[in-house]
């Protein structure tokens, strides 16, 4: 085995008090940016490149959704707000993650999980609905879960968030590069939504994943962080 | 490990509880009132923008190749009002706006008047609340200019602007003084089209575009907004939308 030493954890499904918190403020946050994003879509379902679109201009996408102009208020109004709790909650979780080696320990893939024949044991035990994480394996994260959480957390996140910052003009004004970055407002809010639909996309598999594995035990170790009635609390 | 991870959650805690204090009072001294559920996330925008623009850049602007073929026209089009048919029936010749309030030299202005003053061009990014966006050239005078040229009293604070059909909205001094806010008479190179806001609209270029507004009747200069309507700053805001909308 060629992983680096770490302290042994003695099961990844057991998670700090900060974990959890800012795990459960994260779902909540995005839950409400997932229901108020559809509610301001729907006002224009319909998604454009570059700087310009609008319902009588050539359109890349038009999307098979109701047009809706009345859920514009609330959907702005709900998501900005959940956008500032998913931002402060998602920057005290990464400052955390990074400054205390979480991050490092946990989340990185371990050189050996990166090899070819590992990814594809991995591939092809989730393939087969199997559990990954057992004997020796089962004190780590597996390499495709891993993969998963630090695209989420370290490209998907931080693309929603720029791209969002994107069709605001008050940010803009002050950082234009915002356009450059993107290819324009509406580039922008075209990523945005492609962006969306990956993390949606990831937590349909993430929770597939919790109800293919130790449901009750993953949900212990995200509450109140035992696994098992006995069990210590994490180190 | 473990103090770290409380050191960090008390930071955390502390942020979403310094919010909550912000929206619990006036973002701004005499300002629009910041209530319901969304006080608080609107006024961390207004206060985080107002820091991030403290240095009153300009937007972009484009050259005339830029301009949109598409520019939707949404709300009130062609006002249904006795008095916005009449003055739109002699081509807005005696069409006066009123600039009032706050001010050394209260006046009313013709569209003459405005046309003989400094003229701003600009081609700029409109984007809309509902998601889309459209570039079109605006000319018109800079409000800041007509406030000089009537002088706003020590004590303003804000510019209130009314619309036909009893509609208002207002603006702190950051944004009406904001050398890209103009009261536009010309769009794209001809005069205002009706749809648009004939005669005279404004730009309100860092923020929505229903911060915009069309078909101007008066302009007035206030030192609080806690007194007009329901001290929300406009009726944008009554119906449910942030007084502020650079987001």
């Amino acid at each position: 085995m060629s992983r680096r030493p770490t302290r042994p954890v003695a099961d990844p499904a057991r998670h700090a008090l900060w974990v959890r918190t800012t795990h459960w403020i994260g779902a909540a946050a995005f839950l409400a940016l997932v229901v108020s994003g559809t509610g301001i879509l729907l006002a224009l379902p319909r998604l454009f490149w570059g700087e310009t679109g609008a319902n009588d201009a050539p359109a890349w996408i038009v999307l098979p959704l109701p047009v809706n102009l009345d859920q514009t208020g609330w959907g702005r109004n709900l998501h900005l707000l959940a956008a500032w709790v998913f931002v402060l909650n998602g920057a005290v979780y990464l400052a955390a993650a990074t400054l205390g080696g979480h991050l490092y320990r946990r989340l990185l893939p371990d050189g050996d999980q990166l090899g070819p024949r590992h990814l594809f044991r991995d591939l092809r035990a989730h393939l087969r609905l199997g559990s990954v994480s057992d004997g020796a394996e089962a004190n780590r994260y597996n390499a495709l879960q891993k993969l998963a959480y630090c695209a989420v957390l370290l490209v998907l996140a931080p693309t929603m968030l720029l791209s969002g910052l994107t069709m605001s003009p008050g940010v803009t004004t002050a950082f234009p590069e915002l356009f450059w970055l993107f290819g324009g407002r509406q580039s922008a809010r075209t990523i945005h939504f492609l962006a969306a639909t990956l993390l949606v996309l990831f937590l349909a598999v993430h929770l597939w994943q919790v109800l293919a594995n130790r449901p009750l035990a993953l949900m212990r170790g995200m509450t109140i962080g035992r696994t098992a009635s006995r069990g210590t609390d994490t180190p | 490990m473990s103090n770290l991870s409380r050191r960090q959650l008390i930071l955390g805690s502390s942020a979403l509880g310094a919010t909550g204090l912000l929206g619990g009072c006036e973002a701004l001294p005499g300002g629009p009132r910041f209530d319901g559920l969304y006080a608080a996330s609107d006024a961390l925008t207004f206060a985080v923008q107002r820091f991030l623009l403290r240095h009153q850049r300009l937007v972009r602007e484009f050259p005339p190749e830029a301009i949109s073929a598409v520019f939707p026209t949404i709300n009130t089009t062609d006002p249904d009002d006795a008095e916005y048919k009449r003055l739109k029936a002699g081509g807005f010749a005696e069409w006066r706006l009123p600039v009032s309030g706050l001010v050394a030299r209260p006046q009313s202005f013709s569209l003459a008047d405005l046309r003989a003053m400094p003229a701003r061009t600009q081609v700029t990014l409109h984007s809309c609340e509902q998601g889309w966006s459209a570039i079109a050239g605006w000319t018109g005078v800079p409000l800041a200019h007509l406030l000089n040229t009537v002088g706003l009293q020590r004590e303003a604070r804000f510019i209130v602007i009314r619309s036909v059909d009893g509609w208002w909205d207002s603006y702190d001094l950051f944004d009406a003084l904001h050398p890209q806010t103009i009261l536009a008479y010309g769009m794209n190179g001809a005069d205002l089209p009706v749809a648009h806001g004939a005669p005279l609209r404004l730009r309100v270029e860092r923020q929505l575009g229903y911060k915009s507004l069309k078909y101007l009747t008066a302009i007035e200069a206030v030192a609080r907004l806690d007194g007009l309507g329901h001290g929300r700053g406009g009726m944008i805001s009554d119906l449910g939308l942030p007084w502020y909308a650079g987001i």
